[in-house]
């Protein structure tokens, strides 16, 4: 009879840190474990990159990979906040479509009939002379708040599915990806809205001393020169970020979220408000993914019903759990999850700029999401080793 | 007689804290050791040593007086130790047949040998006395059951060293007697056995060794015979236990601070009415499945009532389970693994699970980190819970006792006036278990009311003011001091006696 060991229990001497460790081996175990680890990585991948694709470093690249940074960035730290309680959130993407498509109904200073009178809202929301609050100067900040409004209600149906009704969020929220994600097509018959106003554009890609000065100052400010990075989805996205990290490190309620990742049922009979957590866990992941549709929809200068779709989440999943964020809940950090997209994005533009086609990139992306989910497993083992 | 299996000068720390401490010791070949040491002695350390679970600090071990230093637990089971764990390593959803065979399938033209298998199996249950066919479901056996298939498959590995880890936790009477049978007939084969148990008189009984760890220590060790039970917890807790219940400090008063009236729900709880008085430990004793638990559950909200009222100091109670927290109750459940903890977390974040609202500052409730150290550090040392670093230790590196401890802590911080513990004591060490039941007596001499829900009569008749007894979803009778022993049996098994 054969005596195998079970598969489990196989013995892998090259994950498992040698009891004795040297010196080396344990300032490598350090950084490995370390918060900073993705973003070593990120540099050191930059740093080996730049000789062999000189186009990585040029100004216009790194503005280009920081403007891809910032609307991925909100979104994953929505998703982190999911990741956190053990959930998962699927609907992102169509939430961003949707609330795409009502921003521009709703601001769209002119309209094609060319292209959208065979969509179910021409006529009525939008016309030839635009939509509903075309040379409103309220516009765009009506249109912000249909956004966000439009993405509590999305992410109450979810948060309260999943803890009211006990459904899984994987279902849950795949239910809402489709029906929201179609619905969004439907509006437009899958057309995209042009022309929004120049005050919701800049939202999306206007540098903060050009939207601070007016346009017409804009070459002569010699401060332009200075900070050419720092523009609006750069500060909303930070802030979103460190108003997250704020939220899920040192409050009450992330103290709440990580109770009922870690165990849920322990959080309730500690008298933990687990369905007000749960619902607004998954309100804030809808919310994140209306702000980044701002910033997604200003920078296109387009409502695009099918923003957020593709490979849409493998971006946003794959950049938060390269971060450090356990599927498995009550293992996150906003930190991790920066590094995770700066990691992600870095690696989308390296694959892009080595001209490989799309399909390529994707296959690459998926090898990534593998060594990363290897290296988590690395992690963990490091880590129970280290105690 | 040389030894199965030596250690020398073995040692482990967790956090900088030891928990093995330069143990030195040798089993011999054919002997059964019994092992005992309160929780947190070292046992489990120790254990997961020997298993290749985890790695030593330093010291050594040796194997038939060869090195053993094992990495995975696949090292250990390839030298032939086999582990009898309290949680079963058993695929439920399987055969017993499959169980055993598991981690190699015999083959025959490249398919299962299925015959063989089942012959082989068939002859291992014989052995064991199990009467079952080899294609039975392991999840439809009973615990007892399901441990002599763990005991066949050590057999059938050819295990030279079996380690039982408190086996008879979950087991009836009957399925002990069967276990130490089994266990007789090893010995008699010469099979070395090392038997971990809280339960002396299964110690005395059936080993011919003893080794006692104290703090990570071997502090006692010889033959069974020179070992009577006093000699053997003297050695545990290191010093005379003058009783195994402290005294009580607080009598009941008039004032009634918890009120249950005809409590009902259909087929778990019918027409249950009771009260607690400040001051009071009121026990509530019932056989398994009698409605105990069910009944501490329903009071605290976390199962529906169809009828009957609850208060609290006067007040009703129907809100959810926050709003009674906030009420003043607090509820030790009887499974602190799964309700009571996160084992992944430190234990300071355990300790303020209840309480964190109370640290939250301004309008966003930002935590006040200075105040959260102080006030669990605090909590930590009153309850004097053995740990190094409680900002970062998870405590699922505390032992069974001390983690009792954090569940019971968690609660004190919010300073409740009504205490359900449900089988507080469950899997915890004589000394521990002094500790709760002194814990339990402050609670009372604080003005407090406690329910102390418990199938371990001898606990709540050394601790109660009154006992309830519960059948069948009702409570049958109500007993004062002094208790009359058969007369609580006798109406517990009303059932089954009359």
């Amino acid at each position: 009879m054969t005596n195998l060991s079970p598969a489990g229990l196989t013995p892998r001497p090259d994950l498992r840190p040698s009891a004795s460790g040297g010196h080396l081996g344990r300032r490598l175990r350090a950084l490995v474990l370390s918060d900073y680890f993705v973003l070593y990585l990120s540099l050191a991948c930059f740093l080996i990159l730049v000789p062999f694709l000189p186009t990585l470093s040029t100004p216009g690249n790194l503005t280009n990979l920081m403007s891809n940074m910032w609307p991925l960035l909100v979104v994953a730290v929505g998703q982190t906040f999911v990741l956190t309680i053990a959930g998962i959130d699927l609907s992102q993407g169509a939430v961003m479509g949707l609330t795409s498509v009502a921003a521009a109904t709703l601001t769209a200073t002119t309209a094609p009939a060319s292209v959208l009178d065979t969509a179910p809202i021409w006529g009525s929301l939008l016309t030839e002379q635009g939509g509903l609050l075309a040379g409103n100067p309220w516009a765009t900040p009506i249109a912000i708040a249909v956004m966000l409004a439009l993405a509590v209600a999305i992410g109450l149906f979810n948060g309260l599915a999943v803890a009211k009704l006990a459904m899984p969020p994987f279902m849950v929220t795949l239910v809402t990806m489709i029906a929201v994600g179609a619905f969004a097509i439907w509006l437009t018959q899958s057309n995209n809205i042009r022309e929004l106003p120049e005050s919701f554009v800049a939202l999306g890609k206007g540098d903060i001393v050009s939207v601070w000065f007016g346009p017409k100052l804009e070459a002569q400010l010699p401060r332009k020169q200075i900070y050419p990075f720092v523009t609006w989805p750069m500060v909303i996205a930070l802030a979103t970020a460190v108003i997250a990290h704020l939220m899920l490190n040192r409050t009450v309620f992330g103290r709440w979220v990580f109770a009922i990742g870690i165990n849920r049922k322990a959080a309730e009979i500690s008298g933990v408000p687990v369905v007000r957590v749960i619902v607004a866990v998954f309100v804030i992941s809808a919310v994140c993914a209306a702000i980044a549709s701002i910033l997604y929809t200003g920078r296109l200068e387009t409502g695009r019903p099918t923003l957020g779709g593709g490979n849409f989440l493998l971006d946003v999943i794959g950049a938060t759990v390269i971060g450090g964020t356990s599927l498995f809940g009550g293992k996150a950090k906003i930190l991790w999850t920066f590094f995770g997209v700066l990691f992600w994005v870095l690696l989308s533009n390296a694959l892009n700029l080595m001209n490989l086609s799309a399909f390529h990139v994707d296959m690459v992306k998926g090898v990534v999401i593998l060594l990363a989910a290897l290296l988590d497993v690395t992690r963990t083992r490091l880590a129970r080793a280290a105690t | 007689m040389t030894a199965l299996l030596a250690f020398d000068g073995l040692s482990k720390e967790w956090f900088g804290v030891p928990a093995v401490t330069g143990l030195t010791l040798d089993v011999p070949a054919g002997t059964t050791l019994g092992l005992i040491g309160e929780n947190g002695a070292g046992k489990s350390t120790l254990m997961n040593m020997v298993g290749g679970v985890v790695t030593p600090s330093s010291g050594r071990m040796a194997w038939r007086g060869e090195p053993y230093a094992p990495v995975t637990p696949a090292d250990a089971t390839a030298r032939g130790i086999a582990f009898i764990h309290q949680e079963l390593n058993l695929f439920t959803n399987l055969s017993i047949a499959e169980n055993i065979f598991i981690d190699g399938f015999p083959r025959r033209f490249g398919f299962i040998d299925r015959a063989g298998i089942e012959a082989t199996t068939r002859a291992l249950l014989e052995r064991l006395n199990l009467d079952h066919p080899p294609g039975a479901i392991v999840g439809e056996l009973a615990p007892g059951e399901r441990q002599l298939v763990e005991i066949a498959k050590a057999l059938h590995r050819k295990a030279d060293l079996i380690i039982f880890d408190e086996p008879t936790t979950s087991l009836t009477p009957r399925e002990t007697a069967r276990l130490f049978d089994v266990i007789a007939r090893l010995k008699a084969e010469g099979r070395t056995v090392i038997y971990i148990s809280h339960i002396l008189g299964d110690v005395a009984r059936l080993c011919d060794r003893v080794a006692v760890l104290r703090d990570g220590r071997l502090v006692d060790e010889g033959p069974a015979a020179e070992f009577p039970i006093p000699r053997m917890i003297r050695s545990m807790i290191g010093r005379e236990l003058s009783g195994l219940f402290p005294d009580r400090t607080a009598t009941p008063a008039a004032e009634v601070v918890f009120r249950a009236e005809g409590l009902g729900q259909p087929g778990v709880l019918e027409n249950v009415s009771f009260e607690v008085h400040a001051g009071e430990i009121l026990g509530l004793f019932g056989l398994m499945g009698s409605g105990r638990s069910e009944l501490a559950r329903a009071a605290f909200g976390l199962d529906p009532l169809a009828r009957g009222t609850l208060s609290l100091g006067g007040q009703p109670l129907t809100g959810s389970t926050a709003e009674r927290i906030a009420a003043g109750m607090a509820f030790v459940t009887e499974n602190r693994r799964e309700e009571g903890l996160m084992m992944e977390a430190p234990v300071a974040d355990n300790l303020s699970l209840v309480t964190v609202r109370e640290f939250g500052r301004g309008p966003l409730a930002l935590l006040d980190r200075e105040a959260h150290v102080e006030a669990t550090e605090r909590a930590r040392s009153e309850l004097g819970i053995r740990a190094a670093r409680i900002a970062t230790q998870p405590v699922k590196s505390l032992s069974g006792g001390n983690q009792q401890k954090v569940v019971i802590g968690k609660w004190l911080m919010a300073d409740p006036r009504f205490f359900i513990l449900d089988e507080p004591t469950r899997g915890v060490d004589v000394g521990a278990k002094y500790e709760i039941y002194a814990l339990a007596d402050r609670l009372a001499a604080g003005g407090g009311a406690v329910l102390f829900v418990s199938s371990e009569l001898e606990e709540l008749m050394g601790m109660c003011d009154r006992i309830l007894v519960m059948s069948r979803g009702e409570i049958v009778s109500g007993f004062p001091r002094p208790f009359d022993r058969e007369k609580i049996l006798a109406s517990a098994f009303r059932e089954t006696v009359a």
